[in-house]
Parts: C-alpha cells; structure tokens; sequence
C-alpha cells in the first residue's frame, strides 16, 4: 500500500487557478465552437449547392483536420506558423485559430447533414410563395436544420471543451494547466485529479440537462 | 535538405513506437471491452449500473487527464509505471469505454425478431451467440471500431507529453535540431492523416457494404 | 374560346424523367375566376402538371404562360430561350400559390409569421401592413385564435387553413391546389374544402388536383381527366360525372366508386 496522505489544504489555497482555468476553458470552447459554426456552415451551404470542384476541396480541407491529433495541430499552429510567416501570436489566440478550425471540421458534417434533412417539400414551399434562394436559406433552411441539429451541436461543444486541456501544452492558463500547476508545485496528484476530474464531469451534465430544456422549448416537429 | 533526410530514420522511430502502442492499445481495449460489452447487454442491473458508470466517467473526462492521472497520481497509491506502460494503460481505459459502448450498441441493433427466430430453432445461448448474434453484430461492430481505432492512433500523439518517443515527441526532437518547424509538422500530419483517412475510409466503405446486405 | 381573358395557357408541354415520359403534349388554358379540377389515377401526371406551372419541377418541352409571361424560360420560343434564373423565378412565382397535400408549414414559425413571411420579404411590406393582412386571412380561415400558436399545436385541418392562408395573402392571380385533403383524417377534409369553396365564390382563379369528387363536382367549372401523362377529357362538371361517353374515364369513375365503398 502506500503512505499517502491526503491534503486538499494546497488545492483550496490555489482553489482560483482551477476555477479562473474553468472559466477559461468554458470560453475557448464558446468562441471557438461559434467561429467553427460560421465557418462550417458555410462551407456546408457550399459543399450542398455549389458545384462537384467545391466538394472535392472542402472534403480534403474536412479529411485533413479530422484526421490529424490535435496536439499536432496545435503545435502547427503556434509554433510552426510564425516560424514562416515571421510573426508571432499568443498562445491563447492561436489555441482559439486551431480548435476553431478543428471545430469548424466536425460541424461541416453536422451542418450538412442537417441541411440535407430539412424536407424537400418545406423548401417547394418557400419557393412558391416567391422566396430568392438567400431568403430560403436564411429564413427556411438554416433556421429548420439548427433545430435538427442543437443535439450535435452541444455534443461538439462538450467535446471542444474537452479538447481545452491540450491548450495547456503551450502554456494557456485553463483548468489542466492550472492542475499540472498544482500538481508540479504541491505535488497532491491525487487530491487535483479527484477536484477537476468532477469539474469536467460536471461541465457535461450542466450542458446536457440544458439540451434538454432547450429541446422543449423549441419542440419543433420537423 | 540534408537534415530533412538524416531525421527520417528518427521519425520512423517515432512512428513504430507510434503503431506499438496504437496496436496494444486496439487489443486489449477490444478484448476486455467486448466482454464487458456483452456483460452490460445481458448482465443483471447492478453489473449494467457498475459498467456503465465506468464508461460514463470515462468519456466525460479529457484523455489527457487520465493520462497524466495514470503516469503522475499512479505512483502515489504505489503503483510506479514507466510512461510506455502509463500510456498504454490510460489508452486503454478510455478505448475500453468506447468499445463497451460500440458492443453494446452493435448487439442492441439485432432486429429482436432475429433472436426469437434463433430460439424457436432450438439453439441455446452459446450457440444463439456464435452462430446468430456474433455474425449478425460483427456487421454493426466493426465500422465504428475501426473508426475508434482511428481515434486511438490520434490520442496516441498525446503519449509524446509524458515522455514516450512517438512519433509526435520524433517531431520535436527533430525540429529541436533543425529549428525548421514546419516541414517537419507537414511530413507528421501527412503521416497521420494517411494512417487515420485509410482507417475511417475503410470504416465508411465497410458499413455502406453491410447496409445494403 | 376568347384567347385575351385566358390566364393561363399550356401549350403542348411534355415532361420526362429520365426514360419515364410523365406529361405527354399537354394542353389547357384556363381563365380568370375559372375553377379547374383535375382528377385521374395515381402517376397519371397530375402532380406534376401542377407543379409545371410554378416551375417547382422544370418542364422539358411547350409553354406555359401566366398573362403571357412564360414560366420557366426566358421565351416561349423553344429555340432561343433559356430557363429562368432563381430571381426571376422568384418573381414569377409570388404570383402564383400553392398549397401541398403535406402543409409544409415552417416548423420554426407561429401561424401568424407562416402567413406573414412572403408579404415582409418579397412583397416587401412593412410589419403592421404584414400584420395586418395575415392576421386577416386567418381570421377568414377560422383560425383567430391561433395567431400565435406553432405548426405542430395545430391539427392537420388547421395546418392546412394556414397554408391556404399563407398561399392566398400574397394576393396570387391563380392559386394551385395539390390534393390538400389527402393526408388529412376524414373529419377534417370538410373544414377546408369549405374555405376552398369560400375562395372560389369570391373569384379566385383556381386549379385543383383532387381526389374529392364530390366537392369537384360542386365547385368546379370544368373537370380535366387525366391518364398516363395525357389530358383525356376536359369538361364541366355534369357531362364528365354523368354523360360522357369517354372508356377510359368511365372506368376510373367506377374504380373509384368501389373504393369509396
């Protein structure tokens, strides 16, 4: 066994740095799921009623991302970047440019699909009482595909949230590094885990039990 | 030029420890997530509540952190494990809940009917399971698998942070030397983008082929 | 025939869908205030006559003219034209309703905005005029109560009034019908066919694919039958239901008469 000895003095003391990473966090995870969502959703809007060449394109942009660790895409970006374009950015603003793409590739399905399932026949009807193709898009389609797809959406959000933690390899103040801080200074491992571990748990249910009453309240039978 | 040829030995390094630990990672999670997948179809209420809280906890937490949970608060309940080990062991658990899940779901999607057919012949469990079930589930098994095989190569570049030389940390190494990064992140993401695109293309392939048998 | 108060005039128009020809040489014109109903067997073409009309599905040969404004093209000259962009197409359309055997209310839409979309953002009209006008229309369908109230709190029946309402706001010279009681449970079907019958009393040019041959009967000024992508007959209400000599139509009448039984 061990002589372990439980302290959690040294993680109440330090108690901000997990609670100002967890706010951190829960805001890279926002801004970078509604550039993701801009992006994607155009790109979608493209993919669907644009031509074969623009698929063939945003395919490969989608395969590239999805397919690469983010870990690596992380370090493309801070580190490797600069390195050609001669210039530098924080590590929060380029932690924000890579999970926003990295999102921005998951949602492009999501979007796409969710577009594809809006019916036929709700779009005849848009065109029969004379709405222009950007009309029906943004007045029809797009508002009937988001209810299709708040599901996936807050999936993709707690996945990005997730995905936060890798921020701390290149040093942004959210709720991992906050912990390697407290684990590397204090060395109370197992009291940090035990604290951040309900943290992000908890993150997930919260977003879940909203899903739901965002789903009753927009009951839409589509 | 030079440099960019002399690294790729220490690259391919990188990435057979890469495989290795992708590779123990696949079978361990599979064998011990298909049987505890099955556990959690067919056991009693208290083994279904017991899996299930294991693979709720599981997912709902960053790999990272049970990475680093593994490698750094292991040893302070006496368990000293190298970062190999550690990496693999944290793999596993987080690709063991996936598999769970992808069990569980690819039994569940058998058409109820089916069993009932496979009773009424006569057959019993074991042979329902070999000869019905398992071919029938495999189907609905494998695409999401081999996509979860994908995400355990991606999850893999994480083990670079507790010190094992794969081929993420290779990168690094390399571009320590070089002080070129970016020819070398364009040669590692081509690498793994042509690992995981062939595993998920195969993986879309396979259930496009099953869907319409 | 006078040819200056027709409305609108198909002339020999075909449609294929790949090898499958599903309107052969059609032809028909129909005048202002005129109720046009027609009726015939399932993939007689009927559905896809109509929706030739607004272009919701291109037609491949012939003309159809709305005020002698082609449709689809930019012509009626078939060598020279080309089809219609979206804009153009837009334009045309708003003048014409439609009204789908499934609804197709938008689901994100209370009754009211379903009706007032067209009149803000292709008629142009400010909220209160919008408001004003849809709010109307629903009252006429019966459904002032419902003003706030989204697709899927309504039954079939009142989704069904708020498209026609929605349909008829945009003020159209012709207003197409496709099987609106189809889908509808039985009790419903008479709700709506006599807000139907409302819109033809007070002029409304109409054309009506049904399978409602009573109220055909009763509200129409003439019955075009159709049958494997052809117009068979084409006449008023009492010759096609009573004294026609025509086989084919004779036999639909009497497959249909057993089927209601």
């Amino acid at each position: 066994m061990t002589d372990y000895h439980f302290n959690f003095s040294y993680i109440w003391k330090h108690f901000d740095r997990l609670i100002n990473g967890l706010l951190l966090s829960l805001e890279l995870a926002l801004i970078s799921i509604v550039i993701g969502a801009i992006i994607g959703l155009m790109l979608a809007i493209i993919y669907i009623d644009f031509g074969r060449k623009y698929k063939l394109f945003i395919g490969i942009y989608v395969e590239l991302i999805r397919n690469s660790p983010l870990l690596l895409l992380i370090y493309l970006v801070f580190y490797g970047i600069p390195s050609i374009g001669g210039f530098e950015y924080s590590s929060t603003t380029s932690f924000v440019i890579t999970l926003s793409i990295y999102a921005s590739a998951y949602l492009i399905e999501v979007f796409r699909s969710g577009l594809s399932a809006v019916e036929q026949g709700l779009i005849d009807a848009a065109k029969a009482i004379g709405l222009n193709y950007l009309q029906r898009l943004i007045y029809v389609r797009i508002p009937t595909m988001f209810r299709i797809a708040l599901p996936s959406m807050s999936n993709t959000y707690i996945s990005l949230f997730k995905d936060t933690s890798l921020a701390s390899v290149i040093a942004v103040p959210e709720l991992m590094y906050g912990a390697q801080w407290i684990n590397f200074n204090t060395f109370r491992v197992i009291e940090v885990y035990a604290v951040i571990t309900p943290m992000y748990l908890g993150v997930g249910f919260v977003i879940l039990v909203l899903l739901r009453q965002l789903e009753k309240k927009y009951r839409v039978d589509v | 030029m030079e440099e960019a040829i002399s690294s790729i030995p220490h690259l391919i390094e990188g990435l057979s420890v890469t495989i290795q630990v992708t590779l123990l990672v696949v079978f361990f999670a599979t064998v011990i997530g298909v049987i505890l997948g099955v556990f959690i179809t067919y056991g009693s209420k208290y083994i279904k509540y017991i899996i299930r809280i294991f693979t709720d906890f599981v997912r709902g937490i960053p790999v990272l952190v049970l990475i680093f949970f593994v490698y750094y608060g292991f040893p302070a309940i006496g368990l000293n494990l190298d970062n190999f080990v550690a990496a693999v062991v944290a793999l596993t658990i987080f690709k063991t809940s996936h598999v769970i899940e992808n069990t569980r779901g690819a039994i569940e999607s058998i058409h109820f009917g089916q069993m009932e057919a496979a009773k009424s012949i006569g057959l019993d469990f074991k042979r329902r399971l070999i000869f019905v079930i398992f071919p029938l589930a495999i189907r609905r098994f494998l695409p999401p698998w081999i996509n979860s095989v994908a995400d355990t190569a991606k999850g893999s570049a994480l083990v670079s942070l507790i010190g094992v030389v794969d081929l993420m940390l290779a990168m690094q190494k390399v571009i320590g030397r070089t002080y070129e990064p970016m020819p070398v992140y364009i040669v590692g993401l081509i690498i793994y983008v042509l690992i995981n695109y062939s595993l998920s293309a195969t993986s879309r392939k396979l259930e496009s082929k099953y869907r319409f048998n | 025939m006078k040819m200056e108060s027709n409305l609108l005039k198909i002339k020999s128009v075909k449609k294929s869908f790949g090898k499958n020809i599903v309107l052969n040489d059609i032809n028909l014109s129909v005048s202002k205030g005129e109720v046009v109903s027609i009726i015939g067997p399932s993939g007689s073409g009927k559905t896809t006559l109509l929706r030739c009309i607004n272009m919701l599905t291109e037609y491949d040969e012939g003309s159809i003219q709305i005020e002698n404004t082609e449709i689809g093209y930019t012509s009626s000259d078939e060598t020279t034209r080309k089809k219609r962009n979206d804009k153009q197409l837009s334009s045309i359309r708003s003048d014409i309703g439609m009204v789908f055997q499934l609804f197709y209310l938008f689901p994100h839409l209370t009754a009211l905005e379903n009706v007032m979309l067209g009149l803000r953002k292709v008629r142009k009209l400010s909220k209160s005029e919008a408001t004003q006008i849809a709010s109307g229309w629903l009252e006429r369908v019966g459904l002032s109560d419902k003003f706030k109230s989204l697709p899927s709190q309504l039954s079939g029946g009142q989704q069904q009034r708020v498209g026609i309402a929605r349909a008829v706001a945009m003020d159209p010279k012709l207003l197409l019908l496709d099987e609106i009681t189809s889908a509808l449970d039985p009790e419903l079907i008479q709700e709506v066919l006599d807000v139907v019958k409302k819109l033809a009393e007070d002029g409304m040019t109409m054309i009506l694919v049904t399978h409602e041959m009573s109220f055909a009967k009763d509200v129409s000024d003439r019955i075009v039958f159709m049958d494997g992508g052809f117009i068979v007959t084409d006449r008023n209400p009492h010759e096609t239901f009573h004294s026609n000599d025509n086989q084919r139509l004779n036999e639909f009448l009497s497959r249909i008469k057993q089927e209601k039984f």
